[in-house]
């Protein structure tokens, strides 16, 4: 039992209760993150800054939204774009945080590959962040649904579509999700149901891990270096402030997010007022029509990249059609981050540009990643799905190559590049119409897919290519 | 510094880059570039003849046109109410009054004349009877007529120019607007009923002429814009060929009013949300001066 004396000031008699002092120093004012940085390691405040403004702008918005098919559309264009006091505000501030919060996410993810942010004890910082990636993703996709827009309805039918390429239970997993046999009332209620409720409830829960996540093996910093953080915490509170290696949360590391925060806050609000209109595509303007599809479907601008993946694959090899390598492939883009700092075969913490053969790859992944966004909203005809299949294949044999690149294993790298380039031959032949379905092109996805599989498990030099 | 503005530099370029790719660029694939609008109507001949508004009036009765058409501006009433009149024609023939103050004149005579040809429907009605017959009468008639209404038509309201121009097929529910007119406060359930029902069956009717039902504008200004809007209404077999749309014939400047009131409509805040931007983007700035300067205080004990 803790000894309890008269307080002499309301702060007092709550510090003696709740441990405000202590609490305080835990979470801000000692908790102690590495000086040696730059503003990209301001994107974790400017993301939570994001959700906060998606979690009060979708409180206001929820107040008016009709979760019906017959009143949804209204409900949000009419009611809250015209009717309500400064609806269309919120609006446009869900709408384009809700699509400006990935920018950020991937800024912050690449941040982390980059700086090697994800191995020797911060594994699962990255596990952690990644499950967050994933359920924003979720977050996303149901919230795009509920205006009830044209791509809102044939977004949502294509997508859960894809649920059907699952062996067996494909099909009934498919009326499962939408509660009917195609996306309906039922769909859009449920949807709602996630986006208001269950994703929120497990991002906040995930986003409280991703913190916890950060307090034993502690933020990166540009050079890799580790530091002594308890050392360096002395040295900082003994008033060596230049020598020593940290700094506190509040207020040093704050004062810089402040400012980075406040510059990425202009960029928002000129969009949420000037050009809403990037993150809110002209067709979901037209209310949901089951009788007449759009001449052209795509996903919303994040999720490009795992659509052309899924795209890419547009012609039937043998007994594989194009459909099932796609929805292979499309599986493994989704998840494949996650495994990260296993396909990383070297223990060494250091930037990409310290890195030879990872400095490479790191810029390689970002270029496939930027063609594959584009090509994965450019119609899907001639040279476009061409280009496709090279990306989506490549963003594959990337990964492929990531364990050999890292453990400098020249000869199993040289062979991953072969396998990659007589797919892109068999691909191109088959562009031209000049190869059928042949046993060779069979065989080398065979290879391919091994490869990808193998490779990680098989290669061993964790540590060893300092 | 240096490091982290060429930091910031390869963010800004590598996002540049996908969002060129991803909205001018796949845009301009998505969606094939036409030419502007002229609303020349070069296609069609005028008569060159001078009208004279008071035998064009004269002419009008002679002609049969008010077996069909209302002019109110003239006391002349509409022969049937408009849902009558939709199963009959399959849309109600517009009043005549302000016809002239939203057409281009050259299109008017045209189409008296030769209306399928004018509407650009030749391809709906190979096989089939135009609602309107054709114009038998005399060049100098016709010149009358269209003199008659240009001297009878008032310059119209963006609203007006809506209801005139589109408002006989398109709603424009955030207007309260119906193809059979503006929707009326009722005093109870049984006027509400009524007025859906009658709605109900123009709609029906509406459809079995166009083949298909006519979208409400309420969200056109968003969903497609100025230029695309401008273009179309000037064209619609350019930009969407085979539809059941005809091309109306409307001036440039009555266009442009339609624009304005479809704006007015569907974008009510725009002004409001230009004027708030300005001060939001004001507090940020003074935030982020503040900031970096609350920053360099801190930082500068640290190096």
């Amino acid at each position: 039992m803790a000894h309890f004396t008269k307080a002499n000031s309301v702060y007092e008699w709550l510090d003696q209760r709740l441990a405000l002092d202590k609490l305080w120093k835990v979470l801000a004012a000692e908790y102690w993150i590495p000086k040696n940085i730059n503003f990209l390691w301001a994107m974790g405040v400017v993301l939570m800054t994001m959700f906060t403004i998606l979690l009060i702008s979708g409180i206001f918005l929820l107040m008016y939204y009709k979760p019906d098919t017959k009143l949804a559309f209204d409900s949000v264009n009419y009611t809250i774009m015209q009717e309500v006091w400064f609806g269309w505000l919120w609006r446009h501030m869900h709408a384009v945080a809700a699509s400006v919060v990935f920018l950020v996410i991937y800024i912050h993810m690449f941040t982390g590959i980059y700086y090697a942010s994800y191995k020797r004890g911060r594994e699962m910082i990255w596990i952690s962040g990644m499950l967050l990636f994933v359920t924003f993703s979720a977050e996303a996709f149901s919230g795009y649904m509920l205006p009830w827009g044209q791509m809102s309805y044939w977004a949502a039918q294509v997508i859960t579509n894809l649920f059907g390429g699952i062996p067996f239970i494909g099909d009934d997993l498919v009326v499962w999700i939408r509660g009917n046999f195609y996306v309906s009332d039922p769909t859009l209620t449920r949807f709602f149901m996630l986006h208001v409720l269950l994703m929120p409830l497990i991002i906040m829960a995930i986003i409280g891990l991703h913190f916890y996540t950060l307090r034993i093996p502690h933020v990166n910093n540009q050079d890799g270096e580790e530091i002594d953080f308890d050392a360096e915490a002395e040295k900082y509170k003994a008033g060596l402030k230049k020598e020593s290696k940290v700094i506190p949360f509040w207020p040093v590391f704050l004062s810089k997010d402040f400012f980075v925060l406040g510059v990425f806050m202009i960029f928002y609000f000129y969009l949420v007022f000037y050009h809403y209109d990037f993150a809110m595509d002209p067709i979901n303007f037209d209310p949901a029509n089951p009788m007449k599809t759009p001449p052209h479907i795509y996903p919303e601008w994040y999720f490009l990249w795992s659509y052309e993946v899924l795209r890419g694959f547009f012609f039937n090899v043998g007994p594989l059609s194009a459909m099932d390598m796609g929805l292979i492939a499309f599986g493994i883009a989704n998840v494949i981050f996650f495994f990260l700092p296993w396909f990383d075969k070297n223990d060494e913490v250091a930037p990409a540009s310290r890195r030879g053969g990872f400095k490479v790859w790191f810029w390689l992944l970002v270029i496939d990643m930027i063609v594959l966004t584009i090509w994965g909203k450019l119609p899907p005809t001639g040279f476009n799905a061409y280009i496709g299949y090279v990306a989506a294949v490549g963003f594959l044999a990337l990964w492929a190559a990531l364990p050999a690149v890292t453990a400098r294993k020249t000869g199993l790298l040289w062979f991953v590049i072969l396998v990659t380039l007589a797919l892109y031959v068999a691909g191109y032949m088959e562009y031209t119409k000049a190869l059928g379905n042949g046993f060779l092109i069979v065989s080398l996805f065979v290879i391919f897919y091994l490869l990808f599989f193998l490779n990680p498990v098989m290669v061993r030099n964790r540590g060893g290519a300092r | 510094m240096n490091k982290e503005l060429k930091i910031l530099a390869i963010i800004i370029v590598l996002v540049g880059i996908t969002y060129w790719g991803i909205e001018p660029y796949a845009h301009s694939k998505m969606h094939p570039h036409h030419e502007p609008a002229t609303f020349k109507y070069e296609d069609l001949k005028a008569p060159n003849l001078k009208g004279d508004p008071k035998k064009g009036a004269q002419a009008i009765m002679n002609n049969g046109c008010t077996g069909c058409h209302s002019i109110k501006a003239a006391g002349i009433p509409a022969p049937m109410d408009p849902v009558s009149a939709s199963a009959s024609y399959g849309v109600n023939p517009p009043d005549l009054s302000n016809i002239a103050a939203v057409t281009d004149e050259k299109f008017l005579a045209a189409f008296i004349k030769h209306p399928v040809h004018a509407f650009k429907l030749d391809h709906k009605y190979k096989n089939k009877a135009f609602p309107m017959p054709d114009f038998f009468g005399s060049d100098q008639d016709l010149a009358d007529i269209v003199a008659y209404l240009k001297s009878i038509a008032k310059p119209q309201t963006p609203k007006g120019a809506f209801e005139v121009a589109c408002g006989r097929c398109h709603n424009l529910k955030y207007d309260g607007w119906t193809v059979i007119g503006e929707k009326p406060k009722f005093k109870n359930d049984v006027e509400k009923a009524d007025f859906e029902l009658k709605l109900a069956k123009y709609e029906a009717n509406l459809k079995k002429y166009l083949g298909t039902t006519p979208p409400d504008l309420s969200m056109y200004i968003r969903s497609r814009g100025h230029e695309y809007i401008r273009d179309f209404v000037e064209d619609p077999q350019k930009i969407l060929h085979g539809t059941a749309m005809p091309r109306v014939g409307l001036t440039e400047e009555a266009t442009m009013k339609v624009i304005e009131h479809l704006e007015k409509v569907g974008d009510r805040k725009k002004e409001k949300r230009n004027k708030l931007g300005i001060w939001v983007l004001g507090y940020f700035v003074i935030f982020a001066i503040l900031a970096y300067l609350w920053k360099q205080k801190i930082w500068r004990e640290l190096h």
